[in-house]
């Protein structure tokens, strides 16, 4: 009994908020926020017209690109930097220059080299995925313990059979760590690189509903359907920290 | 003239030899000398314990033994081979945190044996989990052991590639006692079984008598060679008896002298 009320209070809680929400703007009706009923009919409008679908896929596609390419250029490089203590002190000024640099500051240079369009919008998730992502592989090889480097070298390993089977499994589960949180990241500049690079998905939805009509419940529907999406990514993400062969790395006991 | 003719004399028994072995590291500009003129021979199958104040180079000298640091000085020959660096030939058992947590207790016994067939390995692998004692366990993550089953697994991965040598760090140091003394009893029924060389590092005086055929007594920093007691009692030994107790004493004494240095 207590186990299934403790189940269901976030959900509650949800629901105490939507209704306060609603009473209130049933209370004063005004311009301040449409109420979660228009928000939910908003949905509905997206849905009828076929755009809702629509705009995920695109937002979905510009993330899944640019993290992927992220992902399969700093992760490499990051370990091998970090696993090259010379690499590291070569690299690590410039790497420490460019990450401050909001991945919004790039919007002027990816629509010059990109024009308007996917391309540009690809180009700035993979910036701030990439030096996210060049940082956790570059750290994590530093927190390997020295006894699994040795443990590889006393039994013989070759560099590769080494590469595979004692530093990728030593840096797997902060790796993953890494990558849960690039892929919040990603899915934050999405938005803002769609209101400027692109004229479709989530990020234009919010901006061109606004500009159209100042449909406001579109606006807080788009809202709502990139936190709800956004939670996903992260459920999804933190599945894998509960694989057998990774778990290792987040229970410290 | 062949250069078999200029190397010294090989001793027949004799396994490892150190001669004249120092270490020496640098540190901020200034050399901190760790080791220093140690000799030593270990015989094949022999079983050495090597003790000595806390931080006195103990896991330097297992270290340069096994290939992991090269000394600064002297010579380190196996088998009238000099040593160039770590060989599955001569496994070091850690202290802690020595087995993979990714890898299952099957997993981390066969980590060493991805050269034989599969049938083979699954052999040498049931082998070495019935003979430390884990049966039952082929499929836990080394999280879900206890910290002496997980050395037990480490001493079990070790010895699943066939080492000539097996050097341990002070491999039961962070087991409780009852556990050490059951370990102490498990790492000499194997042996005795398998009879490989072993170099121990601990520095607790019991453990010493209790196991060596020789117990190495090393001096405070740099590490000297202070004294070597043999402790010819024979397994299983009686841990009351005369005998023994004078042992302990004996080494006791020469401790003391070795921490007084």
């Amino acid at each position: 009994m207590l186990k299934l009320f403790l189940q269901v209070r976030p959900i509650a809680f949800i629901v105490v908020l939507l209704v306060t929400w609603q009473v209130a703007v049933n209370r004063h009706p005004g311009q301040l926020l449409p109420g979660p009923l228009q928000v939910i009919r908003g949905i509905g409008d997206l849905l009828q017209h076929g755009l809702l679908l629509k705009y995920v896929v695109a937002s979905m596609f510009r993330v899944t690109w640019g993290f992927l390419l992220a992902a399969a250029i700093a992760i490499p490089l990051g370990l091998t930097i970090g696993w090259y203590r010379r690499a590291e002190m070569a690299f690590n000024p410039l790497v420490q220059i460019f990450r401050p640099i909001s991945p919004l500051a790039w919007i002027p240079i990816a629509i010059l080299w990109f024009g308007v369009g996917d391309l540009a919008a690809i180009f700035l998730i993979f910036v701030a995925c990439f030096f996210s992502l060049l940082l956790t592989a570059m750290s994590a090889v530093h927190n390997i313990p020295a006894v699994y480097i040795n443990v590889g070298r006393n039994f013989g390993l070759s560099t590769s059979d080494f590469v595979y089977r004692v530093l990728y499994p030593a840096v797997a589960p902060q790796l993953i760590t890494g990558l849960r949180i690039t892929l919040g990241i990603a899915w934050l500049v999405v938005v803002a690189a769609e209101m400027i690079a692109v004229s479709s998905g989530l990020g234009f939805l919010i901006v061109d509903a606004r500009n159209a009509g100042n449909r406001y419940d579109l606006v807080v529907a788009g809202m709502v359907i990139i936190g709800i999406i956004g939670l996903l990514l992260d459920l999804g993400m933190r599945s894998l920290e509960r694989v057998k062969s990774f778990r290792w790395g987040y229970s410290e006991n | 003239m062949s250069t078999q003719a200029l190397m010294r004399p090989s001793v027949p028994g004799v396994k490892l030899r150190m001669e004249h072995v120092g270490m020496v590291f640098e540190r901020d500009g200034k050399s901190v000398s760790v080791l220093e003129d140690i000799n030593l021979d270990a015989r094949d199958g022999e079983f050495i314990c090597l003790v000595g104040p806390s931080g006195c180079g103990k896991s330097t000298l297992l270290n340069v033994m096994g290939g992991f640091l090269s000394p600064t000085s002297g010579s380190l020959t196996i088998d009238d081979e000099v040593v160039h660096g770590p060989d599955p030939r001569r496994i070091l058992v850690f202290q802690e945190r020595g087995v993979f947590p990714w890898l299952t207790v099957e997993g981390n016994i066969g980590f060493g044996l991805s050269k034989l067939s599969d049938v083979e390995r699954h052999q040498r692998i049931a082998h070495y989990v019935q003979m430390v004692r884990l049966q039952g366990f082929e499929q836990t993550y080394p999280s879900d052991l206890s910290g002496g089953m997980q050395q037990r697994l480490q001493v079990a991965r070790a010895l699943a590639v066939n080492p000539d040598i097996l050097y341990l760090d002070e491999p039961f140091g962070s087991l409780d006692s009852v556990t050490r003394f059951i370990m102490r009893a498990e790492l000499l029924r194997i042996w005795q079984t398998e009879r490989r060389t072993i170099i121990f590092v601990t520095h607790d005086i019991d453990e010493a008598v209790q196991l060596a055929d020789r117990v190495v007594v090393l001096s405070s920093r740099p590490a000297k060679i202070q004294d070597i007691l043999t402790i010819d009692i024979a397994h299983p030994r009686n841990l009351s008896s005369a005998r023994y107790l004078e042992h302990r004493d004996d080494l006791l004494k020469k401790i003391g002298l070795a921490y007084a240095v």
